[in-house]
């Protein structure tokens, strides 16, 4: 891998020249039986495997009202072409999202669809042919489910639903991916998709409070398995160990130090990641989520906080009052979501994110700070995909805009924006995420950051910007990785609670 | 010929008809089992109607995503609608006013409307990402608006067709009565790529017009974490435990 070398930034403005098969090849290590057959899917590629995949295909066109209709729905009007931070990155045309999705909605004509019965030339359709399923292993591994697509779209057609579903049938005739299956392996195995064990979290965790006192002299709790807390503390494994994550999760334990609030962690439910999702597993999704009921439900806890993680807060905000009943307004006869609605306090938003607690606790006064310690850092925000186009914080929409820059700017003195075009709702993806976040992708990641690190770039020449806050466990993974490659800093990436817990004044020595 | 053309528009009108109440039906009948809103969401029914008001009145996530591709494809649209409004003369009678009052706004809008066709194919030829992901079907459809459009417009500003045995017929073809249609060759070239149109409606890529009212992404609110959302297959997951 010695040999992968950042792209050479673009010249505004920018016509996208088109390098067919410029990412052609076999994609990312494809699972092996054993991971595979751990959760459920077949070891190898089946015998029947054409027939398996079409019937798949159908299942799910009469599951997802998201599917069926955007295999319908594409005019081909490009809106979308230029918009994906794979294709710019890559320049390979079948990165466009139009383009990707076509690699299957070919398949739905030829199999679905009158036209492509009789006339598949004239309409695009394709027979599911080796060739072409290899060709979605590839570029269906080159998608990380960031919906930027989905905001340009007339139709709001989601490349993000046609590649879950893609990689569902992929996985339901024995092709998975390595990273992602052997992920959800860990997770249900261990508990965490880092495959941290309970001791050695515990371990960990003490590791930490020693280390808050040595700084602080001040007594801060890193708690687990606590039965009675107030809050349960859901939180990306990587926070417990990996850089810079395990600064934010210091954060939020001197938040909830600061407002005297009780929290836990969870040794069963020690992972906010659901990879799930990535794979378009409706079953994986579901028991992934579950894991978290389980432990609010064990511990008798009242709220329930999610750490700094986009897709988990994705899963989390949109999904888990679905899946697991964590949220509100259940039915009065759904007794599966009561039993966990009633332990809920419904004065607070469940889910609640870390950062809407802890700007919450700003506005009431309840937290002081010392902005100076942020003196050194002159501090940029970088949107994750499914914090910004798939959740909120806060009462209004775009609030998981305001919140996480709210907090920025209460804890530090000084905060540049990036070209509005990459940020909030158009914000570009770190190029890691979306289960794509593996070495053997790494010349794909590199290229993806493309666009993000040409702004990055401006503010860095214009405001000197010598930090780029992200609210993300897999942003802060791939820009530790790739930003080296294209001359930045790696310590440039990090939460929006490391700021937090820069400044925060925890009281008094003693 | 008369005749022809009646079965033809009976057929073509059933097809259209059928085939599309078929296709709303079965989006309106496939589950969304979680919430995937586009966010920033609006987080009321309210705010969703004037979303996807938004959204098809005023094309308004294409027109973040291009201007060129805007503008081409909402005049096209815009021309369309026009028109077809103003076709609603042969159809009726009397006219109704608001017709007869977009009657000449609706043939100049034959103008318009083919602008906007010629600006989205001249996109699709010479624009290399949209030329890549273009299938013979997609000019063809094209192609098929143009013919339409301009067949139409030359019975306008060229040669006259004798409007008012047209709309006697199309009247006529309304209450079963086949009348006789004028044997004017341009007449029968507009008839035909219609009847054509409307046969293609419920099999093509025009399903975008229904489709974009059911799609998840933009019709559905942003209130996750206040309401429970749950579809049927994935309640019996629950009560299969």
């Amino acid at each position: 891998m010695a040999d992968i070398t950042a792209p050479a930034y673009r010249i505004i403005p920018i016509v996208p020249a088109l390098k067919p098969d410029a990412m052609a090849g076999k994609g990312p290590f494809v699972a092996s039986d054993k991971i595979n057959e751990a959760i459920g899917f077949p070891g190898q590629l089946v015998e029947d495997w054409h027939d398996k995949a079409i019937a798949k295909m159908g299942e799910l066109l009469s599951k997802y009202r998201s599917l069926k209709v955007y295999m319908d729905a594409c005019v081909h009007c490009g809106a979308c072409s230029d918009k994906c931070h794979y294709f710019i990155g890559t320049q390979d045309p079948k990165n466009m999202p139009v383009a990707r999705q076509d690699l299957m909605r070919s398949v739905y004509r030829r199999y679905f669809t009158l036209p492509g019965k009789l006339f598949p030339k004239l309409v695009g359709a394709r027979d599911l042919t080796r060739e072409v399923l290899d060709e979605w292993y590839n570029y269906f591994n080159q998608c990380s489910e960031c919906r930027r697509c989905s905001v340009f779209c007339p139709y709001g057609i989601d490349t993000a639903e046609v590649t879950m579903a893609a990689r569902e049938i992929l996985d339901s005739i024995g092709y998975g991916q390595k990273y992602s299956n052997e992920i959800i392996g860990k997770v249900h195995k261990i508990g965490n998709n880092l495959g941290l064990p309970g001791p050695a979290l515990i371990d960990t965790l003490e590791g930490l409070e020693e280390d808050v006192k040595e700084a602080t002299g001040i007594d801060v709790r890193f708690p687990i398995d606590v039965k009675g807390a107030e809050v349960l503390l859901i939180t990306p494994s990587a926070d417990f160990f990996a850089e810079p994550h395990i600064d934010s999760l210091i954060g939020y334990a001197k938040v909830f130090h600061a407002t005297g609030t009780s929290w836990t962690l969870s040794s069963m439910a020690s992972e906010a990641g659901n990879f799930g999702m990535f794979i378009g597993n409706y079953d994986q999704l579901r028991k992934i989520a579950l894991r978290i009921r389980e432990a609010a439900l064990e511990l008798g806890v009242k709220r329930i906080v999610v750490g700094e993680c986009g897709h988990a807060w994705r899963v989390a905000y949109s999904f888990w009052n679905t899946l697991s009943g964590v949220g509100d307004g259940a039915g009065e006869v759904d007794r599966f979501a009561q039993m966990l609605q009633k332990q809920l306090d419904h004065r607070y938003k469940q889910p609640t994110h870390i950062c809407e607690f802890t700007w919450d606790a700003i506005e009431r006064n309840a937290l002081t700070f010392d902005k100076a310690k942020n003196d050194k850092h002159i501090i940029t925000f970088h949107d994750s995909c499914n914090v910004a186009r798939g959740s909120r914080m806060g009462d209004l929409p775009g609030g998981q805009f305001e919140i996480p820059r709210n907090i920025i700017k209460a804890v530090a003195s000084n905060f540049v924006e990036m070209s509005p075009e990459t940020t909030r709702e158009q914000t570009f993806c770190c190029g890691g995420g979306g289960g794509l976040l593996t070495d053997d992708l790494l010349d794909l990641r590199v290229k993806g950051a493309l666009p993000r690190m040409e702004v990055l770039q401006q503010v860095v020449d214009e405001h000197g910007v010598n930090f780029m806050a992200t609210i993300c466990a897999i942003c802060k993974a791939q820009f530790t990785k790739v930003m080296p490659i294209y001359g930045f800093d790696r310590r440039m990436v990090g939460g929006v609670h490391q700021l937090v817990s820069n400044a925060i004044i925890l009281g008094e020595e003693k | 010929m008369s005749m022809l053309f009646a079965i033809l528009f009976y057929l073509a009108t059933l097809v259209f008809v059928v085939g599309l109440l078929q296709r709303i039906r079965t989006y309106a009948a496939t589950p969304a089992p979680l919430k995937i809103p586009t966010t920033p969401a609006p987080t009321t029914t309210g705010g969703v109607v004037l979303r996807m008001t938004r959204e098809v009145v005023f094309f308004e996530s294409l027109f973040k995503a291009n201007l060129w591709t805007w503008s081409m494809g909402w005049l096209f649209h815009a021309s369309l609608a026009l028109v077809t409004l103003r076709h609603l003369r042969y159809f009726t009678e009397p006219v109704w006013g608001w017709v007869a009052f977009i009657q000449p706004f609706g043939i100049y809008a034959g103008i318009t409307m083919l602008l906007g066709l010629c600006g989205l194919w001249v996109r699709r030829l010479f624009v290399e990402r949209i030329r890549y992901i273009s299938t013979p079907s997609d000019h063809l459809m094209l192609l098929l608006l143009i013919a339409i459009t301009v067949s139409g417009l030359l019975m306008q500003f060229v040669a006259h067709t004798d409007v008012v045995a047209v709309k006697g017929y199309f009247i006529g073809l309304m209450h079963l009565d086949i009348r006789v249609l004028p044997s004017d060759l341009l007449l029968m070239l507009h008839l035909m790529l219609v009847t054509t149109l409307l046969v293609v409606f419920p099999f093509s890529k025009l399903l975008h017009a229904p489709g974009v009212f059911f799609s998840p992404t933009r019709n559905q609110t942003d209130n996750p974490r206040e309401k429970r959302h749950l579809s049927a297959w994935a309640a019996k997951l629950e009560s299969e435990k």
